[in-house]
């Protein structure tokens, strides 16, 4: 027995060493990967960023060097605190928040102790920073926005949160990344690859050299240069047009879906979200949550699309064969279902289909609503037939474009109504939708593809922003057209309709000399909820409309939210920027002035008052002097 | 075979163990102490370079100790241990301090550590009085003789501040507990070290309170009842004992040991504290731990260790220079280590219980249980597993004296194995 001790012993130590082994080296095993090695130094090398051109080669987004001081909390050595926040111009309570932020992350990993110093500092810095051991400096890029138009186009960039890492772990922290627009639907083109040297440490935290002769280091890839299919002097006139007024405008070329205008008002100047403001500014925007100048309207805004939906009925009843063009029905003032009645505007009489669309008949629409829905007598089966139709044209679903944001609207089918109606279903339920109220709801970008969709005759191109990236092709989603369910003879009657209502309709006061415009208003009917009690506000402006009538060139969709009937404010705005587009000149300066003088401030002020208001007056509109409106920008500097 | 054939009498199977560690461990060496591109095998200024003629010399110590006479090793022991002893001892007069122990000579040059040697020479002097026919180790007069012969050189190698070296005389306990040395000794011990742990992590109310309970639950299960004197008797000595640890602990121990066992048994409550202490008192564990942990299953291949390269952990190519084998070789490595630890112990035993004569078995024993406890020591400490010990992992770690030291030890016994079938 005596003699077994040592051996058992001997045996048992080995299998618990290699236990143990195991335990370390395979269980918890903390492999070094050359990234997460602590003897290993990762100095990065950030490569330009790619610079963002418009469709026709004005330079919008540049860059501009900007120098981080970083720290890595276990290098600290006793500094000179006082000093050193007098250098980096912050306050000792600065200084501690920033200092426990970095230790929060990581003790031995750079964190950004104060972000985007001047040149100035920088230079002041840089021969003092050998003092401050645990401090370093890192050189960036920032950027440069060489216009104030686009906030909403270009977006801008900020540093990474941890989330972010954790998502992609191309990033570290301190590095910058895409946040809106552009900046992060291209982000991975625009950035480039940053190069990586290794450097071989010792445990003094000196470097010894590079690790395995630079075996692994990688140079930098320069982010490449885009070029966006925004039109610049378009954009930027469209936001001087929507100065006081809250909305969104898409002007789209209906032959490619190129976007040439996407505004949102109101907006902010991109260059407020640059550099060390960038904070403090992006709090200011975001925390304005009535005018709301981060959400994108024109994307982002899901309005009930009003009368212009009317075309879209028409289309429907003319592909199911449902209305011969000619059938003249007549409009009574409204239209009388069961025991209701939905009121007209259009003055009453006989219509058919070039004029219900000219006088926006409400009663010629409910008519072919119905019929369409009931073709085959069952409700049920005609409003999914035409929620398909529809859809075709993109309404109701994402559009799947290189947007950063986006809605997906809604077009009701039978499955939707199974709620409200889950037995019984007649035409009738839904006569709301006839007109573009009801529960259908769109996007402003939707509408303008929808108008683009009409221009083209039954197809459209997905509506995108990029035009070229250096050295690449576009892919196929933007460059293949995606046909609609409604055949090419069906769009003209509905077309000439849109062309009457320039001519003798609703917006024949806003015709432009010698062009052809096709145009649909809308004016739609909202509520908000005011101490919990629904109240109604004053109509959107809707206009929707493309140019010239044959080849067109431009489509679009204009919302002003509150700006009362559809002729009033979005489609004198539509007008002018066809005019613009199209024309390259404005003739019609009194419009212009019209538009900037007449401030909806006070028409969005109503609701919060706290007192009881009126709506749909137009003579409450707020009117400015000329000489506090601001200029349009000169053609070769865009800037507000 | 070996019978047979007296030209390969020597137990090749040890032999061959015995390099694959010293050439494995100087390939560890090479890469934890090369700087720069260009490697000089024999440089005498670089660790790797001295190593390698350490090994080179000790071939030829080997080739000397086997052609001598076995007899000589049993004749000759008192007269070597005596040498031993007069070396240890004359440390006081002209020993060298290095890193606050003073256990080196200074030849000009370079330096010999002489406990390295007196392992070999108390082993063989523990297996000369233990094989001498008048003794009885039942005997209690015996065992104060033996404990005395162990006890000498440990206590002046404790003097000369190498605690490391000493606690490796527990290795012939060992020995003694083979040769017949009463089993009381070993439930004494066993329940020494409980008690002393115990203590050191409880306090000593506690530690008092659960004694109490096995001490009387113990007496009481007795058919035949003793009086009530026994059990108070035996705790009032464990109470003793326990009040003797914890002042031991907390006032007499330096304060870096007594930091090794604070983060060893987690004696500080408070988490943050025992962080920072970790930090601070234990860098070497802390990166040591970090770099065997860096292997893997293949670890980073030879000379690849970025901690090493990095020199991360401290005294890597002496005492932590299992933690290069670990980062650079993984855990295949590692365990390939520890397998040739083993089995050479396993080995050395197995030659040694196979010994005709006490002498030589007594001795095999003792090599066997000394590579054992620097074995287990040096490898648990590097791995966490124990308080912090500086003591070299034999044959691996570098340094002359140490790999003298075990070449003796070890081949004094190959040599005795050699001669097993002879007469004596």
């Amino acid at each position: 027995m005596r003699q077994f001790l040592l051996f058992l012993s001997v045996i048992l130590v080995g299998i618990i060493f290699t236990a143990r082994l195991f335990y370390l080296q395979i269980y918890n095993s903390d492999a070094d990967s050359i990234l997460n090695d602590n003897a290993i130094r990762k100095v990065y090398d950030y490569p330009k960023r790619g610079f963002v051109y418009d469709r026709n080669g004005t330079l919008l987004v540049a860059n501009q060097p900007s120098y981080d001081v970083m720290v890595i909390p276990r290098e600290i050595e006793p500094l000179d605190t006082l000093e050193f926040c007098k250098l980096l111009k912050i306050d000792k309570a600065r200084f501690d928040s920033q200092l426990k932020k970095a230790k929060h992350y990581s003790w031995r990993l750079p964190s950004p102790f104060v972000s985007h110093l001047s040149k100035e500092d920088y230079a002041v810095l840089q021969e003092k920073m050998r003092k401050f051991t645990g401090f370093h400096i890192q050189k960036r890029s920032l950027r440069q926005y060489e216009t104030t138009i686009g906030a909403n186009v270009l977006g801008d960039i900020g540093e990474v949160n941890n989330r972010d890492i954790a998502n992609d772990p191309y990033y570290k922290m301190g590095d910058l990344m895409g946040k809106q627009g552009v900046e992060k639907s291209y982000d991975s083109i625009l950035r480039g690859r940053k190069g990586i040297k290794f450097i071989q440490k010792d445990r003094f935290n000196r470097n010894i050299g590079p690790y395995k002769e630079g075996e692994f280091d990688t140079i930098p890839v320069q982010g490449k240069d885009i070029k966006i299919t925004i039109d610049s002097d378009l954009q930027a006139y469209g936001e001087w047009l929507m100065q006081n007024k809250r909305g969104g405008i898409i002007a789209i070329e209906p032959s490619t879906g190129e976007i040439l205008a996407m505004i949102a008002a109101p907006t902010y100047n991109p260059n407020d979200l640059v550099g060390r403001k960038r904070s403090k500014n992006f709090n200011k925007l975001i925390r304005d949550t009535i005018a709301k100048p981060l959400f994108n309207r024109s994307l982002q805004g899901v309005y009930n699309p009003g009368s212009p939906f009317k075309l879209m009925n028409a289309l429907v009843a003319l592909q199911e064969g449902v209305v011969p063009i000619s059938e003249k029905i007549t409009c009574h003032n409204g239209y009388k279902y069961g025991n209701r009645f939905m009121g007209c505007h259009c003055g009453g009489g006989p219509r058919d289909m070039v004029l219900g669309i000219q006088k926006s008949c409400n009663a010629y629409f409910a008519t072919v609503y119905r019929r369409i829905l009931d073709k085959d007598g069952n409700a049920s089966e005609g409003i999914d037939h035409w929620s398909k139709h529809v859809k075709s044209f993109g309404l109701g679903k994402y559009l799947n474009n290189d947007l950063a944001v986006g809605q997906k609207g809604r077009i009701p089918n039978r499955k939707y109504y199974m709620h409200a109606y889950p037995k019984e279903f007649y035409s009738t339920y839904t006569i709301s939708n006839a007109i573009g109220q009801g529960e259908i709801a769109t996007t402003p970008i939707q509408l303008a593809n929808m108008i683009a969709a009409i221009a083209n005759r039954g197809h459209y191109y997905t509506p995108h922003i990029v035009k070229s990236i250096e050295g690449e092709t576009l892919p196929d989603n933007f460059t293949k057209p995606k046909h609609t369910t409604i055949d090419k003879q069906h769009f003209e009657p509905v077309i000439e309709g849109m062309l009457q209502v320039y001519k003798k309709g609703t917006a024949s006061s806003l015709q432009v000399e010698g062009l052809d415009i096709c145009g649909k208003t809308g004016t739609v009917e909202n509520f908000m909820k005011i101490d919990s009690v629904k109240t109604q506000l004053t109509d959107h402006s809707i206009f929707v409309a493309f140019a010239p009538k044959d080849n067109p060139k431009i489509a679009l969709a204009v919302f002003v939210e509150n700006g009362y009937f559809g002729s009033r404010f979005a489609g004198k705005i539509a007008s002018l920027m066809i005019e613009k587009y199209v024309n390259k000149t404005i003739t019609r300066k009194d419009l212009e002035k019209w538009l900037l003088t007449h401030s909806l401030e006070n028409e969005y002020a109503k609701p919060y008052s706290g007192e009881p208001f009126q709506i749909n007056r137009g003579s409450q509109y707020q009117v400015i002097p000329m000489d506090e409106v601001i200029d349009l920008p000169e053609e070769s500097n865009l800037k507000l | 075979m070996r019978q047979t054939d007296r030209h390969f009498k020597f137990d090749w199977i040890t032999i061959m163990l015995f390099f694959m560690l010293a050439g494995f461990g100087w390939l560890n060496i090479l890469s934890a102490s090369h700087t720069g591109e260009i490697i000089d095998y024999f440089s005498f200024t670089e660790f790797y370079g001295k190593q390698l003629i350490f090994i080179i010399l000790s071939v030829v110590l080997i080739i000397l100790i086997l052609s001598i006479d076995a007899k000589f090793y049993e004749r000759f022991s008192s007269v070597i241990y005596f040498a031993s002893l007069l070396s240890l001892v004359g440390l006081f007069i002209f020993g060298k301090s290095i890193n606050g122990a003073t256990s080196w000579y200074d030849l000009g040059g370079m330096t010999l550590q002489p406990s390295e040697f007196a392992k070999a020479a108390a082993a063989l002097a523990v297996a000369k009085y233990v094989s001498d026919l008048q003794t009885d180790i039942r005997q209690f007069k015996h065992q104060i003789r033996i404990f005395a012969i162990i006890v000498i050189p440990a206590f002046l190698i404790l003097l000369q501040k190498d605690a490391g070296s000493t606690l490796v005389y527990g290795a012939f306990f060992f020995v003694l507990y083979r040769e017949g040395l009463p089993k009381i000794y070993l439930i004494i011990g066993s329940l020494l070290i409980v008690l002393a742990i115990c203590a050191l992590k409880f306090g000593v109310v506690i530690t008092m309170f659960i004694t109490a309970i096995v001490v009387f639950s113990y007496y009481f299960s007795k058919k035949k009842k003793p009086s009530f004197f026994q059990p108070v008797v035996t705790l009032t000595i464990a109470l003793l004992i326990s009040f003797v640890v914890r002042f031991t602990y907390d006032t007499l121990l330096p304060f870096h040991q007594k930091d090794r066992i604070t983060i060893w048994l987690s004696l500080e409550k408070d988490a943050g504290k025992l962080e920072k202490m970790k930090k601070e008192a234990a860098y070497n564990l802390i990166e040591s731990e970090k770099a065997i942990s860096a292997g893997g299953w293949k670890g980073k291949g030879f000379m690849e260790g970025t901690r090493t390269t990095g020199k991360f952990v401290p005294e890597q190519h002496t005492d932590y220079i299992f933690t290069t084998v670990g980062e650079e070789w993984g855990f295949i490595g590692s365990f390939g280590v520890v397998l040739v630890f083993v089995l050479l112990i396993l080995r050395i035993l197995h030659l040694a219980e196979l010994q005709k004569s006490q002498f030589s078995r007594v001795y095999g024993y003792s090599v066997g249980a000394i590579l054992f406890i620097h074995f287990l020591i040096n490898i648990g400490m590097v791995m966490g597993l124990i308080p912090t010990i500086g003591i070299p992992l034999p044959l691996f770690s570098y340094g002359g004296s140490g790999l003298w030291g075990f070449t003796i030890l070890v081949f004094i016994f190959v040599k005795l194995d050699s001669n097993r079938i002879n007469e004596w």
